[in-house]
């Protein structure tokens, strides 16, 4: 998994490349952690995302609470593969998709 | 059939894709079933490196069958850890807020959503779990 990251002004954009699942997803965990101070929007590019499982959506999850606070959080770009995995799981109602 | 006997560790999860991937590219299984069966894989051998053996580490072995009529792979996984049965997990409530939410369960009913059938049995003090797609 690749992770690059964008920040104009307040607003954060990661784009996630490659496969977010029980190995990978502590690493974007950690780039949240250390990059959602301050930020009013967060934007996910998943164009280039393989796949996410539940560890990933875990991580989803808990940036999606900490944005409902703090600003908003959209995620653009979304394959066939992981909007499945969002409509099969109900998260396509929880998350914002563009 | 083949099959390939690892520690039951999160790094070994890309070990046991790549065996499980490299078949099903023989097979040419469709690459929407494939990162199906991937995301399977994950959740599945994910739950057993935690859980199976916590704190101490043992062997978990992946096994790939492939079924005729209707074409289908089945894919085995073994441990002789802690019995535990993941279809007896309650449904998440997936219709609940973020604020609402838990994560717990939500693996394994993806599992069982996206293929065609999941069955687990505990004999000689093995986990058994068996997951078939047709592809």
């Amino acid at each position: 998994m690749t992770i690059n990251k964008n920040v104009n002004g307040t607003e954060l954009t990661l784009a996630v490349e490659g496969r977010l699942d029980t190995v990978t997803s502590p690493e974007l965990e950690s780039v949240l952690k250390n990059s959602l101070a301050g930020m009013t929007k967060v934007v996910f590019d998943f164009a280039a995302l393989e796949y996410v499982s539940s560890a990933g959506l875990r991580v989803l999850l808990s940036a999606q609470k900490i944005m409902n606070k703090q600003g908003e959080m959209v995620i653009r770009n979304v394959g066939e593969t992981v909007m499945e995995v969002f409509e099969v799981t109900g998260f396509s109602d929880i998350l914002t998709i563009e | 059939m083949n099959e390939l006997t690892v520690d039951a560790v999160v790094e070994n999860i890309e070990k046991v894709t790549a065996f499980v991937d490299e078949q099903l590219e023989g097979l040419g299984c469709p690459i929407k079933a494939q990162m199906q069966i991937d995301i399977a894989i994950d959740e599945l051998f994910g739950n057993i490196a935690h859980y199976a053996y916590n704190p101490d580490v043992g062997p978990a072995t992946v096994r790939v069958e492939v079924v005729e009529d209707p074409l289908s792979v089945v894919i085995t996984f073994i441990d002789n850890g802690v019995p535990y049965d993941p279809l007896a997990m309650k449904e998440p409530d997936i219709t609940l807020s973020a604020e609402e939410r838990e994560i717990g369960g939500l693996g394994i009913y993806m599992v069982k959503k996206t293929m065609d059938d999941i069955v687990y049995e505990y004999k000689n003090g093995q986990n058994i779990l068996k997951i078939r797609k047709n592809i």
